[in-house]
C-alpha cells in the first residue's frame, strides 16, 4: 500500500510539536496577564456606588478625616462602612433636598441600610486586621492609593498575596510616623529606608520570618 | 502491643489468658486491641481506611484527568471575585464595633438550674458560649450541654410557628382561643385546668404558676423531669424531716466516699463539685494533701474512671454497702449480708476505718439512683463523722416547689384516667417519650379535651396536643433561675427570636391574661417588685441594681445560708426494718441518662450526637452496657441485638462489652429511640423509657436477656487513632511517686538533643506550649465540644465515622489498665495536635501547606492544601483530619450564624488539625502591640481550656519562665508522648497519679472483691 503521506509532512509535525510548545507558554502567559489584569483584579475601576460618594471632595475639598466616617479603623480588624446617620449629621443641613442623596435620606426614613458596593474585598481564607495595621505605621493611602483624589473609589492594589508580601518582607519601605498615618499629603523628609529601619524598630515590627509566618493571615 | 491474633473468632477466656502473660502494666483501648481482633488490626493498619475503589478503566481516567487539568487551569486563572456589598448599619447601636465581639452575661438552664454563661456575640448573632467566672455553678467552666447549646439555637429544626391539630396557625388564634378557655375557667375556678413544667427554679415563672393557681384555685402544677432529684429529696426528707438542698465542699474533703454518686458529670453543681474535687488531685498537689475517692457503682460513670479504688457491685448492693458501714461507725443498723453479694467485711472495715480517720475531712456522697433509704444513711454517716458544716452543709430549697417529679406525674396520669383533667398545658417537658412505661402517660394524655403543648421542637408529646406552640431558645428570651447554692441570674437573651417562638413566661402571661405582653416587662417587673419590697438590694436605685445584675451575670447576695437541721435517726431506723436487705437473684437492670443527649432532649443536636461517649466511645447510638463475664456467660459479642424484656415490656437492644460493668446488671440509656426529634436525632437507638416504671426509675432487678442473633451496627470510636503502646499514659501510686518521683521521665527514652537531621528553630520571641495534666482530665468531653464550636468543625454522620472519619481536632483516649476485665483501671488523655518541634508532617507536605511558625506553631494552611494526606500518614499522633467530603453545611441559612467568623470554614479535599486556637492567639497579640506590651501570662486561653471543668489544660509562652506552662513543663512529673521519635511534642502531659489506701489495695491483691 502507498504511503499516505509524503514525506515533507513530517516537517509538519515537526512544526507542530515545537509550536505546541510555543502555544502551551503563550496560553500560560496569557491567563497569567489575564490574572494580573484589572479585568480580574478590578485594580483602577472606579465601582459604581447607590450614592456617588466623593472621597475627593470629601477628603480633599472639605478636609475630613478618614477617621470620621471609618470610625473603627484604629480598634477593629474592620475599618468600618459609616452608618447613614453620620451622613445624615451634615447632609440633614447641607444639601438637605439634592436628589443625589435621596437614598441616603430614604435609608434614614426608612431604617433600611445603603448598600454601597464593596471594594476591597479579600478572600475569605484570608484574616486582616486594619487597627494593627493603622497602629504599626502603615497609612490608608499606602494601600488605598490617593483616595482624596479619587471622586469614586478604586482599588489601587491587587491584593494578591505577593502584594501583602512584598510589605511584609520589607515593611521598612513602607511604614511612616504613626501621626501621619491618617494623612494623605505626606512624603518622607528623610530617606525612606533610614526612616522605616528606625520605625521598625521603635513600634516593635516583628522581623520579616514572623511577619511571613502563614498564620499570621490565615487561620 | 498485643499481638495480632488470628482470624478465628476470640473468647473471653482466651483474653483473660492473654492479658495473663503480659508483663509489666498493661493499657488496652477495647477487648478488640486486646485480642488483636482481626478487624480492629486491619482498621489500624489502613491509615485512612476507604470503601472500594470505584473501578476506572485507561481510558475514562485520561479522560477525567484532561478535563480536570483543563479546568483547573481555566478555574485558577479566570475567576473573577464576584461583587459583594456592605450594609452598614442606619443608626449604629452603642458598643457595637464592626469586626470585634461582644460578651453578654446569661445563663442556661439544666435541669432547671441555671448554670452562668458569657456568649460571644458578632454583631448580634451568638457563636460560642463559654462559662461566667462569677457564677457559682460554672466558675468559667462549661459543660457539653452549655457548649453545644449554640448549636440547638440555629438548629434549623426547631419548631417555628404555632401548630393547630398538625397545621399551620397563628399566636392570635392561640391567644383567641386561651381567652375563651379562661372564660371557662373563671367559672369553675379552674377545675381540670392543669400545668405540667419541668424543674422550675426561676423566681419569676414560679411566681407566674402560683398567680396562676390563685386565679384558678382549683388548677393544679405538676413537675416531671425523667432525670429528677426525687431520691435526694425524699431521702432528706427521711433523714431531716424536711427537704433541705446538700451541699457538698469537696476541696475540704481527704477521704470520699461514693454510692453511685457520680458528682464529676452529674447535677447541677457537677462543674464545681470537679473543680473541688481536683484542687486537692492536681500534679502540684502535695503528695501528702491529696484526697482518696472510693465509688462502688453499677456501671462505669466519669466519677467511677477518677476513683483511687472503684468496685463495681450491682446497684441493690450499695444499699448493703451503706448499712455495713453506717454499722461499722456506730449507728443502730442489723448487719447486712455482706457474704451473699460477694463483698469482703474486712474491705468495708478498712473503708469505715479509712473514713473514720478522717473524721470531719470525710465525706459520703449518694447518687441519685440509689434510694432514699441510701441517701438518708448517707446523710447520717456524714453526722456521725463529724462532716457537716466542714464538708457538707445544708441550705433551704433552691426549687421553686420542690415536689416529687414522679408521683406528680403519676397523680397527673391516674386524674386524666378518671376524667379529671380538662385542659393540660405542658411547658417545655416532653412526657409522651420520657414518661415511665407503666402510666400509659401518651394513651392517657388523650382523655384530656385541650392539651397545648409549649416546646422548642414539634416532638412526640406536641404530636398528642392540640396546640403546639414553638418556645424560644435561652438565648432569644428574659428568664431567670437560680445556681444550686440559690444565687439568681436574670437571663437576658442574646437574639430576638429567629423564628415566631414565645418564652414560657410570655405564655403564662397569657394564661393570667395578659397575652403579647414581652418576656423582658414580665421578668423586669417581677425584679422590680422584689427590689421594691426589699427582697434584694445593695443599690441605690432599681436601674442600677438591674444593670449590674445583668452585666454581672449574678444578682449578688441572693445565695443561700446554711442551716442547721439534725438526723432523725428514728425516722431512718423504721424504714431500715421495714426493708432487710436483700440479696437479689437475676440480671438487674440499670438506667442512666445519656452522657451525650442527657434525656432525648438534646437529640437533634448534632455535636452532641457525633461526640463519643466518654466511657464507650460509642457514637450515634445507645446500647445495652454487660460486662465481659456476661457477654462470655451469654455468648454475645458487640453489637448483637438482644431483647431485653421486663414482665410484658421488650426492647430490641445492641450490645456493648464495658470492662468495669458490674457482672449482673445491664445499663441502658435513656435519650434514644425518638420518633419525632428532627431530621438528626429520630430513630437512632433504642428507646430504653419503655422499659422504665414509675416505681423503679433507675434499677430493678429482673430483667430478661435472650439473644436473636441478629446484628446492628455500633459506632465506637475506641479504637480510631490508636497509638499503639510505648507508655502514652504513665502513671503511680502517690508511693511509687514519693519513692521514684522521676518514674514518668524514666518510662521515656528521648534521644539525645543533638540528634537531629532537622534546622533547629529559634523562638525569641513566644514560644506557644501546652500541659495537660491527667490528674485533673476526668475525661467530660467539654474541651471537645467547645473545639468544635471554635473552629467550626463539621459533624460526618454515623456512617464516615464508622470508618474513621471523624473531624473532632482533639479527642480523649480513653485508656482501661490491669490484668482484670472486670474491674479495670481507667484513664483519660486528650490528644490533639502536639506542635511537635521536628513535626514529621511538615517534611513531607509537596506543597508546603503545613510548616512551622516562628512561635513553634505547626500551621496548616488550608488554601495551599492540595489534599495528598502524606502529612496525616506521617504523623505518629494520629491528630490531623481529612475533609474527605463536604463536611461542613454550606446551605442552611441559619447554620451559618453560628460559624466563628475569625476561622475558616474548611472545603472537601484539605486537611486540617489544631491550631492552639491561632486566632485567639493573633487577637491577644494585635491587643498587646496596640498597647505596646508584652502578652501577659493567661490572656490567650484556646477554646479546650476554657471550657475546662477542672483546668486540667495549662497554654501559654514557654519562654517567659514566671508563666504557669513554663513551670508546669518543669515539673518533675511532666512527659511528652511518643518522643522517642525526637518529635518533640510542644504539647505534654503531667503523669497521672493514684492514691489507693495500702490496706485496701492488699486486700485487692488477695483477690477478693
Amino acid at each position: 500500500m502507498a504511503q499516505i503521506f509524503h514525506r515533507s509532512t513530517n516537517l509538519i509535525a515537526r512544526v507542530s510539536i515545537l509550536g505546541a510548545v510555543f502555544i502551551i507558554a503563550a496560553v500560560t502567559w496569557a491567563l497569567a496577564a489575564l490574572n494580573r489584569s484589572p479585568y480580574v483584579t478590578q485594580v483602577g475601576v472606579a465601582r459604581e456606588q447607590p450614592v456617588p460618594f466623593s472621597h475627593k471632595h470629601h477628603v480633599k475639598q472639605l478636609g475630613i478625616d478618614c477617621r470620621y466616617c471609618h470610625t473603627s479603623v484604629e480598634e477593629s480588624r474592620f475599618a468600618g462602612i459609616p452608618p447613614t446617620e453620620t451622613c445624615m449629621t451634615c447632609h440633614s443641613q447641607i444639601h438637605a433636598t439634592s436628589p443625589m442623596l435621596e437614598p441616603v435620606r430614604e435609608s434614614w426614613r426608612t431604617n433600611r441600610p445603603i448598600p454601597w458596593t464593596r471594594v476591597y474585598d479579600l478572600p475569605d481564607f484570608v484574616y486582616f486586621d486594619h487597627s494593627i495595621h493603622v497602629k504599626q505605621g502603615v497609612a490608608c493611602v499606602t494601600c488605598h492609593g490617593p483616595v482624596d483624589e479619587m471622586p469614586l473609589v478604586w482599588k489601587a492594589s491587587t491584593l494578591h498575596m505577593e502584594w501583602c508580601l512584598e510589605c511584609h518582607r520589607q515593611p521598612e519601605l513602607y511604614v511612616r510616623p504613626r501621626e501621619y498615618v491618617f494623612r494623605t499629603d505626606w512624603a518622607p523628609r528623610e530617606d525612606q529606608r533610614e526612616l522605616g529601619r528606625r520605625l521598625v524598630r521603635e513600634y516593635g515590627i516583628d522581623r520579616p520570618e514572623k511577619l511571613t509566618d502563614c498564620s499570621v493571615c490565615h487561620r | 502491643m498485643v499481638e495480632k491474633g488470628s482470624e478465628a473468632s476470640w473468647g473471653m477466656a482466651a483474653l483473660r489468658e492473654r492479658l495473663a502473660k503480659q508483663r509489666g502494666r498493661v493499657f488496652w483501648r477495647s477487648l478488640e486491641e486486646l485480642a488483636g481482633d482481626p478487624a480492629f488490626v486491619r482498621f489500624l493498619e489502613g491509615e485512612f481506611p476507604t470503601p472500594a475503589p470505584a473501578e476506572v478503566d485507561r481510558r475514562t481516567f485520561l479522560k477525567l484527568m484532561g478535563a480536570s487539568l483543563a479546568l483547573a487551569g481555566l478555574s485558577s486563572a479566570c475567576t473573577r471575585q464576584p461583587t459583594e456589598q456592605i450594609f452598614p448599619y442606619t443608626r449604629a447601636p452603642e458598643e457595637v464595633v464592626p469586626g470585634r465581639p461582644l460578651f453578654y452575661a446569661t445563663a442556661m438552664t439544666f435541669g432547671g438550674f441555671a448554670a452562668g454563661l458569657l456568649v460571644e456575640s458578632h454583631m448580634g448573632r451568638p457563636t460560642k458560649i463559654e462559662g461566667n467566672p462569677q457564677h457559682p455553678a460554672s466558675l468559667g467552666a462549661t459543660d457539653v450541654f452549655a457548649q453545644a447549646a449554640i448549636l440547638t439555637l440555629y438548629d434549623p429544626d426547631r419548631s417555628q410557628v404555632v401548630l393547630y391539630r398538625g397545621g399551620i396557625h397563628t399566636w392570635a388564634a392561640f391567644w383567641g382561643a386561651l381567652a375563651i378557655e379562661r372564660e371557662r375557667w373563671q367559672a369553675t375556678r379552674g377545675a381540670g385546668m392543669r400545668i405540667l413544667t419541668e424543674t422550675v427554679t426561676s423566681p419569676t415563672l414560679a411566681d407566674q404558676v402560683r398567680q396562676v393557681l390563685t386565679l384558678f384555685p382549683e388548677a393544679r402544677w405538676h413537675q416531671y423531669e425523667p432525670v429528677s432529684r426525687d431520691h435526694q429529696k425524699a431521702g432528706a426528707r427521711l433523714a431531716f424531716g424536711r427537704f433541705v438542698e446538700t451541699h457538698y465542699r469537696l476541696q475540704e474533703a481527704r477521704v470520699m466516699l461514693s454510692l453511685e454518686a457520680d458528682f464529676l458529670a452529674w447535677g447541677p453543681n457537677h462543674l464545681r463539685q470537679a473543680r473541688e474535687f481536683i484542687l486537692r488531685r492536681r500534679a502540684e498537689t502535695e503528695p501528702t494533701e491529696w484526697n482518696r475517692l472510693y465509688v462502688f457503682e453499677s456501671t462505669p460513670s466519669l466519677t467511677g474512671a477518677m476513683a483511687d479504688h472503684r468496685f463495681p457491685v450491682r446497684a441493690s448492693a450499695i444499699e448493703s454497702i451503706a448499712r455495713a458501714l453506717a454499722r461499722r461507725l456506730g449507728l443502730e443498723v442489723p448487719e447486712p449480708d455482706l457474704a451473699s453479694l460477694g463483698i469482703d467485711p474486712r474491705l468495708v472495715e478498712a473503708l469505715a476505718r479509712d473514713l473514720d480517720q478522717h473524721r470531719g475531712e470525710s465525706l459520703v456522697l449518694v447518687g441519685e439512683t440509689q434510694p432514699p433509704l441510701v441517701h438518708a444513711l448517707g446523710h447520717a454517716l456524714n453526722q456521725a463523722l463529724g462532716n457537716v458544716g466542714r464538708t457538707v452543709i445544708y441550705t433551704e430549697p433552691v426549687e421553686a416547689e420542690p415536689i416529687q417529679h414522679m408521683a406528680s406525674l403519676r397523680e397527673l396520669a391516674e386524674d386524666m384516667e378518671a376524667g379529671r383533667v380538662d385542659a393540660l398545658f405542658i411547658v417545655g417537658a416532653n412526657p409522651a417519650y420520657t414518661a415511665p412505661a407503666d402510666l400509659d402517660f401518651a394513651e392517657r394524655m388523650n382523655r384530656v379535651r385541650l392539651r397545648v403543648h409549649l416546646g422548642q421542637y414539634a416532638d412526640e408529646t406536641a404530636q398528642l396536643c392540640h396546640w403546639h406552640l414553638p418556645e424560644s431558645h435561652f438565648l432569644e428570651a428574659w428568664s431567670d433561675g437560680r445556681a444550686p447554692d440559690g444565687t439568681v441570674t436574670i437571663m437576658q437573651p442574646l437574639i430576638a427570636p429567629l423564628h415566631e417562638t414565645r418564652s414560657a413566661h410570655e405564655v403564662l402571661a397569657a394564661l393570667l391574661g395578659e397575652a403579647e405582653r414581652p418576656g423582658y416587662e414580665i421578668v423586669r417587673a417581677y425584679w422590680q417588685q422584689q427590689f421594691e419590697a426589699g427582697q434584694v438590694g445593695g443599690f441605690s436605685d432599681f436601674q442600677t441594681f438591674w444593670r449590674m445584675a445583668l452585666h454581672e451575670g449574678v444578682v449578688s447576695g441572693t445565695s443561700l445560708p446554711p442551716v442547721s437541721v439534725s438526723v432523725q435517726w428514728a425516722a431512718i431506723a423504721a424504714e431500715l426494718a421495714k426493708r432487710p436487705a436483700r440479696a437479689p437473684e437475676g440480671i438487674e437492670i440499670v438506667f442512666r441518662p445519656d452522657p451525650t443527649v442527657w434525656d432525648g432532649r438534646f437529640a437533634n443536636n448534632g455535636w452532641l450526637q457525633e461526640l463519643p461517649k466518654p466511657l464507650t466511645k460509642l457514637t450515634w447510638d445507645n446500647a445495652a452496657i454487660i460486662a465481659p463475664t456476661l457477654a462470655e456467660r451469654l455468648g454475645v459479642k458487640n453489637g448483637e441485638v438482644v431483647e431485653l424484656r421486663r414482665g410484658d415490656r421488650q426492647v430490641l437492644a445492641p450490645v456493648w462489652i464495658l470492662p468495669g460493668q458490674a457482672v449482673e446488671t445491664v445499663t441502658v440509656h435513656l435519650g434514644y429511640g425518638r420518633w419525632r426529634a428532627g431530621r438528626v436525632g429520630s430513630h437512632l437507638g433504642f428507646n430504653a423509657y419503655r422499659l422504665r416504671t414509675s416505681g423503679a426509675p433507675w434499677f430493678e432487678v429482673g430483667v430478661e436477656i435472650r439473644r436473636t442473633h441478629r446484628r446492628h451496627e455500633l459506632v465506637s470510636t475506641q479504637d480510631h487513632h490508636s497509638m499503639e503502646g510505648r507508655h502514652l499514659v504513665r502513671t503511680a501510686t502517690l508511693g511509687e511517686y514519693r519513692e521514684n518521683p522521676r518514674f514518668a521521665k524514666e518510662l521515656g527514652q528521648d534521644p539525645p538533643p543533638d540528634l537531629t537531621l532537622y534546622p533547629e528553630h529559634r523562638y525569641d520571641g513566644y514560644s506557644w506550649g501546652m500541659v495537660i495534666d491527667l490528674n485533673a482530665c476526668i475525661g467530660c468531653n467539654a474541651c471537645v465540644i467547645a473545639c468544635q464550636a471554635e473552629n467550626n468543625i463539621p459533624v460526618v454522620g454515623k456512617r464516615e465515622v464508622k470508618i474513621g472519619r471523624e473531624m473532632h481536632w482533639i479527642r480523649i483516649d480513653r485508656y482501661f489498665e490491669g490484668r482484670d476485665l472486670e474491674r479495670p483501671d481507667i484513664y483519660h488523655q486528650p490528644v490533639l495536635c502536639m506542635h511537635c518541634d521536628h513535626a514529621p508532617c511538615e517534611v513531607v507536605c509537596p506543597t508546603g501547606a503545613t510548616v512551622h511558625s516562628h512561635e513553634g506553631l505547626n500551621q496548616m494552611t488550608y488554601n495551599r492544601c492540595v489534599g495528598t494526606r502524606y502529612c496525616s500518614n506521617n504523623c505518629p499522633y494520629k491528630v490531623r483530619r481529612f475533609n474527605f467530603r463536604l463536611y461542613a453545611d454550606w446551605a442552611t441559612e441559619t447554620l451559618k450564624m453560628q460559624r466563628n467568623p475569625d476561622v475558616t470554614v474548611r472545603s472537601r479535599g484539605v486537611m486540617e488539625k489544631c491550631t492552639y486556637c491561632v486566632q485567639r492567639i493573633n487577637a491577644a497579640r494585635i491587643e498587646a502591640k496596640k498597647r505596646d506590651r508584652a502578652i501577659r501570662d493567661g490572656e490567650v486561653v484556646t477554646a479546650c481550656q476554657q471550657a475546662c471543668p477542672t483546668e486540667a489544660i495549662v497554654f501559654g509562652n514557654l519562654n517567659d519562665l514566671e508563666s504557669r506552662v513554663a513551670q508546669l513543663k518543669a515539673h518533675v512529673l511532666n512527659y511528652g508522648i511518643l518522643t522517642e521519635l525526637n518529635t518533640r511534642p510542644r504539647t505534654t502531659y503531667l503523669a497521672r497519679l493514684r492514691n489507693p489506701n495500702p490496706e485496701v489495695a492488699a486486700l485487692l491483691e488477695e483477690g477478693t472483691p
